[in-house]
């Protein structure tokens, strides 16, 4: 097989922090090349670097044999090289048509519309998807806007198709789809480099895989190669499991009830829908749904942020349907938010003050006046029990790794003992080491007795932690799973709206 | 190549030094200005130092500039802490030279305390009121306050000017656009013989309550909760709404005590242009501080010395006032560029070529 890009030594920092080392490795023509690495591995620092937006400080490209220089991403497209961004670069208030002709090249000058409807539906065809040219953007499924972001790359010639974390935001229907999609890709003599932390997804795609640490490559395996524990163990050097063990059991009695409830979102539209769900005392209730289905409504009507219009919620028997953020919380309602900079923290503020965001008006804490020393104490009991790690002292908080500002929120969040942990995507962008450590927590918590709500999109890892799985779609309960009772394929059918499974 | 990078960490004593390299630098570029306008420089520097530090009168007088700036920056710190962009410091000042001025000449009194206390409320709830304005726009018709604070200072100004050239002006005045002198009940008393008045007590005062309040209280943290996130305040049960009101009048209502301070303590009546510019200066000390109330204090006092090399300037070389705001851009420009370099570093390298 013909090499069709050739990475030497290539190595970048940034500060004093090394994001990529000496990485080395070739790509063949017709390959699909997983690079799998945690969080913070370099995966898209090396990225950034094929496709022009970084300049590596050492090392060298190849492609076809021939060294390049990429200063832009439009250079790499020149040199045939194209990436599909884990958050999508399109413009969503154009048509399709319009969004590909943007990604157009070499355009003339008085657009010939027919000319390139042909091209697109060309394209379309060949890989049987059905999509209307002249639909807005909006109108079209996260995986439809996917196909159209690959087909950007194609209608350039690219040659080399980088994809970062594809199936983040895809049901597992069209991941499916994405990976038939890839495959006929690789007919074509087409180059993947597929980007993953998803062991499983990874073994079923990949002819080959490099497995990144600390921006070293720590090794490269065949498929014949190919094995869960151990490439988890090169990974990240533990092996996973697929479900916890916990030596705990949700009681018989009901904590929280919500029922027949209705919720709008900003634009008056709909984003819960005679909604119900029953949690149960110390149980850990996982809410599995694409993205955008109602979660974020729900966990903000849970936690005083926004008011129902029609419904009820009652907690220990007590009607707390509307009620403010405070009021929640004196009952008990803990909050892990969806966006951790955005919600979570105050990021000029120090940890310590972070820390105390949620109780800041007890009385040991200050009434008038703040009373430091207490709250020094008090934080820094809370720090070294979560393991927060922070450099300097009074040090704004937004300095901190994602992991330990999250580690912030959950400490604040869980240090009051709550009856009731409202977490949206907990461990989204984490690292496996801060996943575990978000998970254990939560768990033990649980044999104290708190009850958890915990929206995920990421079925294994929902799977791993509930007791119960429920399924939002379009702000509507679908019905309760035990995992042990059902498989993923079900759950992914209903978050995708199909109710029934024949 | 040139590159930008963002420093991940800086250590206090780097910031210090960038800040006090800003200075010096915008200190001489602004010296080159004036070296092009025929001034000599050892002469100016003495002159400036002399009006500023020669003698206890002349230290009084750099203090006397400094009240209005200090409780200008104050009241525009507060509104800052919270990132909400009062800039109406100039006009508020306004407001409240014209209450306290009002009271002074309109209300009959023989207490000299009552009075000053009179006129010191009066100031204060109408610069509270003023500013509360804009912030009632915002939070009923989430209106923009810069846009409100900003033209508002035009109307406060044009009110003032309206009734010292019209219904308040002194009939025994010339015709100089300026009320009647106020009595000696609603002057304040000043230090010795100096000018110095008790308005500079007023103002360290703010400046001791403001550090306490900011820093201090559960209501400071509040609004420094508001000021970096305001959703994270709104999670926390933080009232916002209410909130942005109270700061926005007690911003107004402290900018507003420096035109009590220049009235009572300085010019003893209403007048045309009452301030050079001290509530917009009082932007610029805000920021420069950082909102820090030992920063306030410096920043103030700095800026005082450049107004008074504005005196000097004008009175020794006949150089134009807008000099004046010229040095203060210069100074923020440098201010500014520091801020970059502390925050970013600049890298030189040579690409290999293979």
């Amino acid at each position: 097989m013909e090499k069709i890009l050739e990475l030497k030594e290539i190595s970048k920092k940034f500060g004093n922090f090394q994001a990529n080392k000496n990485i080395s490795f070739d790509l063949y023509k017709g390959e699909i090349l997983t690079i799998l690495g945690e969080n913070g591995a370099g995966k898209s620092t090396l990225m950034n670097i094929i496709t022009g937006f970084y300049r590596s400080d050492d090392g060298e490209i190849y492609v076809n044999g021939k060294k390049v220089t990429l200063t832009s991403p439009k250079d790499a497209i020149k040199h045939g090289i194209g990436m599909v961004h884990q958050h999508f670069m399109l413009v969503k208030n154009l048509t399709v048509f319009e969004n590909l002709l943007v990604a157009l090249k070499d355009k003339r000058f008085i657009i010939n519309k027919n000319r390139y409807a042909n091209i697109f539906l060309n394209i379309f065809k060949k890989f049987n998807l059905n999509i209307d040219l002249d639909l807005p953007l909006w109108k079209l499924s996260i995986g439809e806007q996917q196909w159209i972001e690959i087909i950007k790359l194609l209608i350039n010639d690219c040659q080399i198709l980088i994809l970062d974390e594809p199936t983040t935001l895809l049901t597992p229907q069209e991941t499916e789809f994405l990976f038939k999609f890839l495959f006929e890709l690789k007919k074509e003599g087409k180059s993947i480099i597929f980007i993953s932390h998803k062991i499983k997804e990874v073994m079923e795609v990949s002819d080959r895989i490099v497995i990144l640490k600390k921006g070293e490559v720590v090794s490269i395996l065949n498929k014949e190669d190919f094995n869960e524990n151990r490439i988890s163990h090169l990974m990240v050097g533990t092996v996973l499991k697929n479900k916890y063990d916990k030596d705990v059991k949700p009681s018989d009695d009901l904590l929280l009830e919500i029922s027949n409830l209705y919720a709008k979102n900003d634009k008056g539209l709909a984003d819960l829908q005679d909604f119900n769900l029953v949690v149960r005392k110390s149980e850990i209730l996982g809410i599995a749904g694409i993205s955008g289905n109602g979660q974020k409504a729900l966990a903000e009507v849970l936690t005083g942020l926004k008011d129902p219009y029609k419904g009820k919620i009652s907690l220990n028997g007590i009607d707390i349907t509307y009620g403010t953020a405070r009021q929640k919380y004196i009952h008990g309602i803990a909050h892990i938010p969806e966006d951790r900079k955005a919600m979570g923290i105050a990021p000029d503020l120090t940890v310590e003050e972070n820390l105390i965001l949620k109780n800041f008006k007890d009385k040991e804490l200050g009434g008038i006046l703040l009373n430091r020393k207490n709250i020094n104490r008090y934080a820094n009991d809370l720090v070294e029990k979560f393991n927060i790690q922070y450099g300097v002292k009074n040090a704004p908080v937004r300095l901190l790794s994602g992991g330990n500002i999250q580690k912030v929120i959950i400490a604040r969040e869980l240090s009051e003992n709550p009856t009731i942990l409202v977490a949206l995507y907990p461990t989204r962008g984490l690292d496996i080491g801060s996943q575990e450590f978000i998970h254990q927590t939560i768990i033990e918590h649980q044999k104290k007795g708190m009850s958890t709500i915990y929206i995920s999109e990421d079925l294994d890892e929902l799977f791993k932690i509930s007791d119960r799985i429920a399924v939002i779609f379009r702000g509507k309960n679908m019905g309760y799973f035990e995992p042990d009772n059902v498989d993923k394929k079900t759950i992914g059918k209903m978050m995708g709206g199909i109710i029934k499974d024949d | 190549m040139i590159r930008i990078e963002k420093r991940i960490s800086n250590s206090q004593n780097l910031k210090s030094l960038a800040k006090f390299f800003s200075f010096v630098i915008g200190i001489l570029i602004s010296l080159f200005f004036l070296k092009f306008l025929g001034i000599g420089l050892i002469d100016l520097i003495k002159n400036i130092y002399y009006d500023a530090f020669g003698s206890i009168y002349s230290f009084t007088e750099l203090l006397i500039k400094m009240v209005p700036l200090l409780i200008c920056s104050i009241g525009v710190s507060f509104a800052f802490k919270m990132k909400l962009w009062n800039i109406g410091s100039e006009g508020q000042l306004y407001i409240g030279a014209l209450a306290s001025s009002l009271i002074a000449i309109y209300i009959p009194l023989n207490s000299h305390y009552l009075m000053i206390f009179l006129m010191f409320l009066a100031a204060f709830i109408a610069g509270g009121l003023w500013s509360g304005l804009a912030g009632f726009l915002k939070v009923k018709l989430n209106v923009n306050e810069i846009i409100v604070t900003l033209l508002m200072n035009y109307i406060a100004i044009l009110i003032v000017d309206y009734l010292v050239y019209g219904p308040l002006k002194d009939p025994e005045g010339f015709n100089f656009p300026y009320s009647k002198k106020f009595t000696d009940i609603a002057k304040l008393s000043t230090f010795g013989d100096t000018r110095l008045h008790t308005g500079i007590v007023l103002a360290i005062f703010l400046l001791i309550l403001y550090y306490i309040l900011m820093e201090k209280s559960v209501w400071g943290y509040e609004v420094r909760v508001i000021g970096s996130n305001p959703n994270a305040a709104r999670y926390a049960g933080i009232n916002i709404n209410k909130n942005i009101l109270i700061i926005m009048i007690l911003s107004g209502g402290v900018s507003a005590l420096a035109g009590f301070t220049e009235v009572s303590g300085v010019l003893h009546r209403l007048q045309h242009s009452i301030s050079p510019g001290y509530g917009y200066t009082a932007i610029i000390i805000a920021w420069l501080s950082n909102q820090n109330s030992i920063g306030i204090l410096f920043s103030s006092l700095f800026m005082a010395l450049i107004f008074l090399a504005g005196d000097t300037l004008q009175l020794n070389y006949q150089i134009p006032i807008s000099m004046v705001n010229a040095f203060q851009g210069i100074l923020l420009f440098t201010l500014l560029t520091g801020d970059f370099f502390i925050n970013h570093k600049i890298t030189m390298k040579r690409r290999k070529n293979a």
